[in-house]
């Protein structure tokens, strides 16, 4: 049986031992004081007002696309195709946003956020059918259909949805700044973080006190039992790969709505990948989406300050990022092993 | 694509530079030295775009008084905003140039609305007087003179007539690359054509060497490219056996046998004035851009295979586009679809306005737009 204490332990041994061995590659390798290192890094994510806010802003797309993977993880599928949900999202958020732009703002950012989740649920959930269906691995045809988003985003705004006057960055038509969704008040951080938190509550809640919810759990455990239960696990499969892929789309519609006004390449910039390693690393929890999001937000934020203050380049947080993942995927095995019973002769 | 997984052999290399750049700040100057941040979306030694960018913050790190603070492989999105506000706050910075195109809107924007006493310089010409804060502007060259007298030394160095251009996007700036290094080759021999291949994006390198093999299989003996390295296409087309052209910086290293010349940035030329700008006091130009004439452009050095016939060529063309005679936009030119697209009798100097929005291949390309 996993403790609680387990839950936690396991994790943080992990991190304290990637810790280490990245101090270990740092002194030896890099030839950088590791403390110095970890002391910058701790500066650049969390020392100050502003590193808090720097974090923050990078953890927002992330936490969203990391329930892409997390809400089919609990289903026991393995669904890595968040970037493309993010970015066939946002391309569907910024056509949305252009079509109804004269609308007053809220009515255009809820029209843009329908769009962006419909179109990324749509995405994931045909990994999903492809697999119920046709026997697909969804692991594979997500990843593909991320190749497929990304070729279509560019041909989408290098073509039927290009602004004229973008000429050497193709790029949609703006939403216009009246419909820009604006920062949390006091702060820099975009309302996104809010929308990631509020999804991974509510998804928590769904999980742990619906009945939808424990279905889903039984059909994780053992999907030939589910259906013997009489539970339609393709009706399941389906419902969980869609709400992931619309969290994607809506990380998105963020991007577009947050941050950068219009659609154009720069909406794949790897937050979709990010977001597996963040609910890899959370275990699927939603809840632990969070805080993982957070640690890894403020990794990237302390990337730059390593950059400039030890002329590490910008691999060294990668490194870091790449240690962690192996050492929290390494750390299965140790659950249930911590804390053995003495054996009896 | 996976970026984010991959382990960069560079993570392993970083450290011998670091401990150099720090012992320099400390020494040169009792004052507090003047902070200038560099920002680049691929890493710096790229053998392209961003190198050429990082070699120039180099020799801006030998200048007294000025301290230089990079970053590397920052993305076009928030990510570049945090970064340069953790430069202002944290280092420093007085003066930063974000050097990727997409960069400019809306992100050094915001900052530059942020941080008003701050100045930003951004690479790619967007700047509009009235239009863009002053504490913004922006610099480019027009490297299409460099790319017409490469073209000038392809088309005197290829037996097949055939030429090949491995690119990333049909915008206008690589578009104004494909048609002046075919015009430069085409004003040695007018039926000399060039193969022009879009990959989609600029750091493809799988599709940039399927490109470059399938331009050798197809004849073509001379290749050069616009992508942010072009690295991978020097080094197939070596490989091969055929010439090549760089782009951006020098590649000669990389192709030892092959390299003809390159169309290369010298963005030191700006950077130092810049700086030298405001260390005077003065905001550094809103506006800069220029050409051969005002060395933000130049040619690699003319590799061996390059014939003395087509140095002398070479050599003319340059002196007489330095002299302001020799236009490379002149009508009638078409495009390769037979349009018209400069009339008989008419000449573009390079900073025509008209050239900004180039969206067609001339005459003798083979490729599409679209």
């Amino acid at each position: 049986m996993t403790t609680t204490l387990e839950r936690v332990a396991v994790p943080v041994l992990a991190l304290l031992a990637s810790a280490l061995l990245f101090g270990l590659l740092l002194a030896l390798y890099a030839k950088v004081d590791p403390l110095e290192a970890f002391a910058l890094m701790y500066q650049g994510a969390f020392g100050s007002w502003f590193s808090w806010q720097n974090t923050l802003t990078r953890a927002a797309p992330l936490i969203l696309t990391a329930l892409c993977t997390a809400l089919p993880a609990r289903l026991g599928l393995v669904i890595i195709g968040n970037e493309g949900a993010l970015v066939a999202g946002g391309v569907a958020a910024a056509a949305a946003g252009v079509a109804v732009s004269g609308a007053p703002s809220l009515v255009v950012q809820i029209m843009m956020a329908l769009a962006a989740m419909i179109i990324g649920g749509l995405w994931i959930a045909l990994a999903g059918g492809l697999r119920q269906w046709r026997g697909v691995n969804e692991t594979i045809s997500s990843l593909l259909l991320t190749y497929i988003a990304i070729a279509l985003m560019n041909h989408f705004v290098e073509g039927p949805l290009r602004d004229p006057s973008s000429l050497n960055k193709p790029s949609t038509h703006p939403i216009g700044d009246t419909n820009m969704i604006g920062t949390i008040s006091g702060t820099d951080v975009h309302w996104g973080l809010v929308f990631g938190i509020v999804a991974c509550v509510a998804i928590y809640v769904f999980q742990r006190f619906t009945t939808w919810g424990f279905a889903m759990e039984v059909i994780g455990g053992n999907p030939k039992t589910a259906r013997m239960m009489g539970l339609n696990v393709d009706r399941y499969v389906l419902l969980a790969c869609g709400a992931g892929g619309a969290a994607a789309g809506l990380a998105g519609m963020i991007e577009v709505a947050a941050v950068h006004g219009r659609a154009n390449a720069s909406l794949a910039v790897g937050y979709g990948y990010s977001g597996i390693l963040v609910s890899f690393l959370a275990r699927h929890h939603p809840i632990a989406i969070v805080p993982v999001a957070i640690l890894l937000g403020g990794i990237g934020a302390s990337g730059g300050l390593l950059q400039r203050r030890l002329d590490l380049p910008d691999a060294a947080v990668v490194v870091l990022q790449g240690i962690i993942f192996v050492a929290i995927l390494a750390s299965e095995t140790l659950y249930g092993r911590l804390w053995k019973p003495k054996a009896v002769a | 694509m996976f970026n984010e997984f991959t382990i960069g052999r560079r993570a392993l290399l970083g450290g011998a530079a670091g401990t150099a750049a720090f012992g320099l700040a400390a020494t040169a100057n009792a004052q507090k030295p003047m902070v200038v941040g560099f920002i680049y979306v691929g890493p710096r030694d790229d053998y392209g775009y961003n190198q050429a960018h990082a070699e120039a913050a180099a020799i801006l790190k030998k200048m007294p008084g000025v301290k230089i603070v990079e970053e590397e492989k920052v993305p076009e999105t928030v990510a570049v905003e945090k970064s340069m506000e953790s430069m202002i706050n944290l280092d420093g910075a007085t003066l930063i140039f974000p050097t990727s195109f997409g960069y400019f809107d809306p992100h050094m924007l915001k900052m530059a609305a942020k941080f008003p006493k701050v100045q930003f310089r951004h690479c790619g010409g967007l700047w509009t007087e009235g239009k863009h804060p002053v504490n913004t502007g922006s610099y480019f060259g027009y490297i299409d003179e460099a790319q017409y007298l490469s073209g000038i030394v392809a088309g005197s160095t290829t037996k097949s007539g055939k030429l090949g251009f491995v690119a990333a996007k049909p915008i206008p700036q690589v578009l104004r690359n494909i048609n002046a290094f075919t015009l430069g080759a085409q004003s040695v021999n007018p039926k000399i054509t060039t193969q022009a291949i879009f990959t989609g994006d600029w750091a493809l390198p799988v599709k940039e060497a399927e490109a470059t093999n399938s331009m050798v299989a197809q004849g073509v003996d001379v290749v050069t490219c616009h992508v942010d390295s072009p690295k991978v296409v020097i080094e197939t087309a070596e490989r091969a056996g055929i010439f090549t052209c760089g782009y951006h910086c020098n590649q000669a290293k990389l192709a030892p046998k092959g390299y003809l010349t390159g169309a290369e940035w010298n963005w030191e030329r700006i950077y130092v004035d810049m700086v030298e700008a405001m260390k005077k006091g003065q905001a550094p130009g809103n506006f800069v851009r220029g050409g051969l004439k005002e060395g933000y452009v130049r040619s690699s050095a003319y590799g061996p295979a390059v014939s003395a016939a087509a140095r002398e060529k070479t050599d003319a063309a340059k002196a007489a586009i330095l002299s302001g005679s020799l236009s490379i936009y002149k009508g009638a030119l078409k495009d390769n679809k037979g349009n018209t697209v400069i009339p008989a009798g008419a000449s573009y100097v390079i900073t025509e306005p008209k050239l900004e929005g180039m969206n067609y291949l001339v005459e003798g390309v083979i490729g599409a737009t679209s």
